[in-house]
């Protein structure tokens, strides 16, 4: 009787978490994968096959958009840790007990300040009549106003302001956790600065690093508005890829092959970080 | 540790440029907001709110704007709606992985993360896609007319939904194991049954841990772009009226005017969650 009652209420319990899962995220990551296999022979006429996958590679367009996009997206997560580590070290190690509460605060404020306020501020600073080149014609720096948007740079820039607070989060944490004694350890026993940075600092921050890069670079692989509105209509982006095929080509079959193809890269590349540093999904993303 | 003074300035620089690098952009967003101009560019015209409480064109302001004001709307419907769903679902899911022990646990932790590490373009399209299956499957076979499978507002609430829910359960899960459990065997022992247990010992214990997550998936909610883009319908949420705007008219200072609202709101929202996380000093 106490069996069945706790069996029932397992039941119950785990309901609510098979739907979501069944029915949000697996059922239609298939469906993707369904449609993405489906080649449009006629009006209302499908075959299935791989055909738009060999239509994918077959179009440079396509492919280098995708390399283009990855790449990026590895460059603006390496930027966001080389940018971020020193920051980070500095709230958890150095700041003092207060000041430290108070830059972690101000590290967060940003962080719930919508993708659009922050990418339309780097407009309203970048553009030609905007902040920056109108103060810089008014020092006398420069003669004429200056358009700085719509180039790869204020993209890596942008970017990498959009996702920066994702790496400093997790790193602050694992750094907070690391005795100091370690370190005194390490230049006790002779070593420079930069062998405990290599040897004591970047092993313990591993969790902490991995987590950051992984939420850094999907966020930044599928990130949509930073490279939009700061690339403009060129920045041949994956995710405006699929956008379009989907809402103004009103093409399912290729944009699901391209959806299918950016969740394959981003697993894999998320996979290999994992199996490369050791790490597993739980110990890294869940401690957030 | 052996440090120079030079080396210690240089550093604080650092320091102090990635903060203006951090606050430079929303300073801009926020300043022309009240700029008595009719573009958000300097030189600086002197200091007005017709851009929040201005009712006539040109300078029509946020507050008598219909479509932003629709906008704002929506996105509270939908960020209610999504928000309390997502914590009933993240508090069963807590007890689940905290509570109890079945096969492929696991197995099952790491799907619930997934979720997170999905890029949000991608959760919108494969339910945009799947519901659209379900939705022409109905209409072939059975004849009927789901709307609300098609884009739009219950679309939008279940796309949000679908990864809100890793957060919640995770903010709740937290909570729920630093909960001393012989707290609810004392309760259990003096005779109180288990729902009555659950709600005056465990629930009042996960409050603060509701609450945050409620207001963090509220948060989340309310800015988020890239799974909305793709599921949106008729009736859009702020965001991406916004966005529209900027695309198709470009930027007028109503834009900042937005952002400035949005900045405030969530601002205040955040500090509601922090304050309710501290743990109570005398208590």
């Amino acid at each position: 009787m106490r069996n069945d009652a706790g069996k029932l209420s397992l039941i119950l319990l785990m309901a609510p978490f098979a739907l979501w899962i069944g029915l949000l995220i697996v059922l239609p990551q298939l469906g993707i994968g369904y449609v993405s296999l489906r080649e449009k022979v006629g009006i209302n006429q499908y075959e299935f096959g791989p055909g738009n996958y060999a239509d994918f590679i077959a179009e440079p367009i396509y492919r280098n958009t995708l390399f283009r996009t990855a790449w990026m997206s590895i460059l603006v997560t390496a930027l966001a840790l080389l940018v971020g580590f020193p920051v980070a070290w500095y709230i958890a190690k150095i700041a003092r007990e207060r000041s430290r509460a108070a830059l972690f605060l101000l590290c967060l404020i940003p962080l719930w300040v919508s993708d659009l306020v922050r990418a339309y501020g780097w407009i309203v600073l970048l553009r030609e009549t905007g902040v920056v080149s109108t103060v810089l014609v008014g020092a006398g720096i420069i003669a004429q106003p200056v358009e700085m948007l719509y180039n790869d740079v204020t993209v890596v820039i942008g970017l990498v302001y959009t996702v920066i607070l994702f790496m400093i989060v997790p790193l602050v944490s694992t750094l907070q956790g690391m005795d100091d004694a370690l370190l005194e350890a390490g230049y006790n026993l002779g070593g420079g600065r930069l062998t405990v940075f290599r040897r004591i600092i970047v092993p313990y921050a591993m969790p902490g690093i991995v987590a950051g890069c992984i939420i850094t670079f999907m966020l930044t692989a599928g990130s949509y508005l930073t490279p939009i509105l700061l690339g403009g209509k060129n920045s041949s982006w994956f995710t405006e890829q699929i956008y379009n095929q989907f809402i103004t080509r009103y093409n399912w079959e290729a944009g699901a092959t391209f959806g299918v193809l950016l969740l394959g890269f981003t697993s894999l590349v998320v996979w290999a970080g994992l199996r490369l540093t050791g790490q597993s999904l739980s110990t890294t993303v869940a401690k957030e | 540790m052996q440090r120079s003074a030079g080396l210690m300035f240089v550093y604080r620089a650092y320091v102090v440029l990635f903060f203006l690098y951090l606050v430079a952009p929303l300073a801009a967003a926020g300043a022309f907001a009240f700029n008595d101009s009719m573009f958000p560019s300097l030189p600086w015209q002197g200091f007005t709110l017709d851009w929040f409480f201005s009712p006539v064109e040109p300078k029509l302001g946020l507050f008598y704007d219909d479509r932003l004001l629709r906008g704002l709307q929506n996105s509270l419907v939908i960020g209610l709606i999504v928000s309390a769903l997502a914590v009933a679902a993240g508090t069963c899911n807590a007890f689940l992985f905290e509570r109890r022990q079945f096969p492929f646990k696991r197995l099952l932790y790491i799907l619930m993360i997934v979720p997170l590490v999905i890029p949000g373009v991608i959760l919108g399209i494969s339910i945009l896609v799947f519901a659209s299956m379900l939705a022409n499957f109905a209409d072939q076979t059975l004849g009927l007319f789901l709307t609300w499978l098609r884009p739009g507002i219950p679309l939008i609430v279940l796309g949000q939904f679908s990864f809100l829910t890793t957060i919640t359960s995770l903010v709740i899960a937290a909570r729920l194991q630093k909960f001393d459990i012989s707290l609810e065997e004392a309760a259990l022992n003096l005779g109180a049954s288990r729902i009555r247990v659950l709600l005056t010992v465990t629930l009042p214990f996960l409050a603060p841990a509701l609450f945050s997550a409620f207001v963090v998936a509220f948060l989340v909610s309310f800015e988020n772009f890239n799974t909305t883009l793709m599921l949106v319908g008729s009736d859009a949420p702020l965001t991406i009226t916004m966005y529209d705007r900027m695309v198709k008219v470009g930027s007028t200072p109503v834009l900042n005017a937005v952002s400035v609202f949005l900045m405030l709101g969530s601002g205040l929202l955040a500090l509601a969650s922090v304050l309710a996380q501290r743990p109570r000093k005398a208590a």
